[in-house]
């Protein structure tokens, strides 16, 4: 079996005394597409700075395409393509002026830059706005351009930092089916969201991270089986009382979660659970029974919600 | 190349700096008139001293050499306007690409190394000072200020002036905070281009003269006066030793601060 495209382990980074990502391993395989799940400050943005070989690794060992990161970070810069979490467009030149350009740090000759510039363009769905200037461009728009830029050389591995961050829905629609596509092709997708549904709509497997470790891996319904239950029922009461409801709830389901505006109960049967909370006389203002999502999963692992 | 690689750090390796280079030349075509715009300073500066100090100074002596005063101040102001090209580019525009518009994150997620970057922005500050020198020394030929046949060689030393000025500009705007620091830059010019010798010579300082050889810009003024009178001393290795050591040091602290901010 040939190497993993990425190979990392007891991968550290520490910024003086704040130890960002502390001893992660990770593979990666060929087409695969992976996820980095987790709140903000988990280490995640720092691992795809070390991945993108942009950030020197602070301790342990970091492989792409069975190269050394911290000895061949230009080769393996020629075959990744990365979109950061904060658009880094030139927004003095134009759409396509942006993708050919970019081309050319890649040492791609001038007219074999501009026949793909054209191509993405089409695939980011801009080309009639490929002669405007990027500052004119609406969010989505910025972000598709940045996907497209980072395709210019082709890449075998395709590194994205929070990618549908402040979209409107619609537009991280767009932009999951572009991903979609992508992945069909063959790309390996290596992504960090705090996202729940972006997680499960595009990894294949995934690791949760906290605190600059890794705390749970594999893929969105496995994770989801093995660390939570079939339903989640979501209860909320008069203001305030969430507090004095939630021991009253002791004994249904496998698992109640008290959260600062709701309780949840993890039970296989939500439904059934609701009518056993009625039965012992709670009367919630709402009740919403759904299938456990990552979410859960993160909570119980962390016992924080991801928006913390 | 392999064990090359090992020796050099990575960021101190060039390959691509044209790059950088490649993309101002995109960017700048939608905004020629703020580069034309830099040359006008220097300009208005010659001819308010050929029409107004000239006729009350009279010659001064260059080399043993009487030469009237606007032709005594022409090439000063020339190598002032390599230098000002040079330092705007480095200064303002780089720190605008560097903090805000974050121009080279973007490039350094690709091949292009920290030194490809450097040595890129700087080659493109040089030449943009040495628009302003190349144009200058038109107008000091229009005006008939040109002293000697020598005088292609002001546009050498103009390059040394820029590629001095440039690396300092580039290396001092790695350690900017934000906007308000460019004042500074503003501070540090104004007195290199008022006591480099380019209004008087050096030997008017007397015993203060030592002072003045400390300002790059001074050299390159010594340089460019000596390729307009054509006469050429010893000295001229010496100013151009000067230049070169400032710059290659520049350079490298450039590198090597760019690789510190961006490679966290």
């Amino acid at each position: 079996m040939p190497e993993p495209l990425i190979v990392a382990s007891q991968l550290v980074k520490r910024f003086g005394d704040f130890t960002a990502v502390d001893g992660i391993d990770v593979e990666v395989q060929r087409g695969e597409a992976f996820g980095f799940l987790g709140p903000n400050g988990a280490g995640k943005s720092s691992t795809m700075r070390m991945i993108g070989c942009v950030s020197p690794v602070t301790a342990g060992t970091l492989r792409l395409f069975g190269l050394d990161a911290a000895t061949h970070g230009a080769q393996i810069r020629r075959r990744l393509g990365v979109v950061p979490q904060l658009d880094t467009l030139d927004t003095e030149i134009t759409v396509q002026e942006n993708l050919w350009l970019y081309g050319r740090y890649f040492d791609l000759p001038r007219a074999e830059a501009k026949r793909r510039a054209a191509e993405l363009l089409e695939f980011a769905q801009l080309t009639d706005r490929a002669d405007s200037i990027v500052d004119n461009l609406s969010g989505g728009m910025k972000r598709r351009l940045s996907i497209a830029r980072s395709l210019i050389n082709e890449p075998e591995l395709l590194l994205l930092d929070e990618p549908t961050t402040g979209l409107d829905p619609q537009a991280r629609h767009v932009l999951w089916d572009r991903l979609y596509r992508l992945k069909q092709q063959g790309v390996t997708l290596v992504l960090t969201t705090h996202y729940m549904d972006e997680a499960e709509q595009l990894c294949d497997r995934l690791v949760v991270m906290d605190q600059g470790r890794i705390v749970a891996e594999g893929s969105p319904r496995s994770l989801i089986e093995q660390y939570s239950t079939r339903e989640v029922l979501e209860l909320r009461f008069a203001a305030g009382t969430n507090e004095a409801a939630a021991p009253q709830l002791g004994g249904i389901g496998e698992r109640q979660e008290l959260l600062p505006d709701r309780v949840l109960v993890y039970a296989a049967d939500g439904e059934a659970a609701l009518a056993e909370a009625h039965a012992r006389g709670l009367q919630p203002e709402s009740a919403l029974v759904r299938r456990s999502s990552l979410e859960d999963v993160f909570l119980l692992l962390t016992g924080r919600t991801l928006a913390d | 190349m392999t064990t090359l690689l090992r020796i050099i750090p990575a960021r101190f390796v060039v390959r691509r700096p044209q790059r950088m280079i490649e993309r101002h030349v995109v960017a700048y075509r939608r905004q020629w008139l703020i580069i034309v715009s830099g040359f006008f300073e220097p300009l208005f500066y010659l001819l308010s001293m050929r029409a107004g100090l000239g006729s009350l100074v009279g010659d001064v002596s260059v080399a043993g050499k009487a030469v009237p005063y606007d032709a005594f101040v022409a090439p000063a102001l020339m190598a002032s306007s390599a230098m000002n090209g040079a330092i705007f580019d480095s200064t303002g525009n780089v720190l605008h690409r560097m903090k805000y518009a974050r121009i080279y994150d973007a490039a350094l997620a690709t091949p292009m190394s920290p030194a490809d970057v450097a040595v890129g922005e700087i080659s493109w500050a040089l030449l943009r000072g040495q628009l302003y020198a190349g144009s200058f020394l038109g107008v000091m030929a229009a005006l008939g200020l040109v002293q000697s046949w020598w005088v292609f060689m002001a546009l050498p030393a103009c390059a040394l002036v820029g590629l001095t000025f440039a690396g300092i500009g580039f290396a001092a705007t790695t350690y900017m905070r934000g906007w308000s620091d460019l004042e500074i830059v503003t501070t540090a010019t104004m007195p290199l281009f008022l006591f480099s010798a380019t209004f008087f010579p050096a030997s008017s300082y007397g015993s203060w003269g030592w002072v003045v050889q400390i300002s790059p810009l001074y050299h390159g003024v010594a340089l460019v006066r000596a390729a307009n009178t054509g006469v050429w001393t010893a000295s001229v290795l010496a100013h151009v030793a000067v230049l070169l050591a400032v710059s290659i040091a520049a350079l490298a602290l450039a590198a090597k601060r760019l690789d510190v901010l961006l490679r966290k």
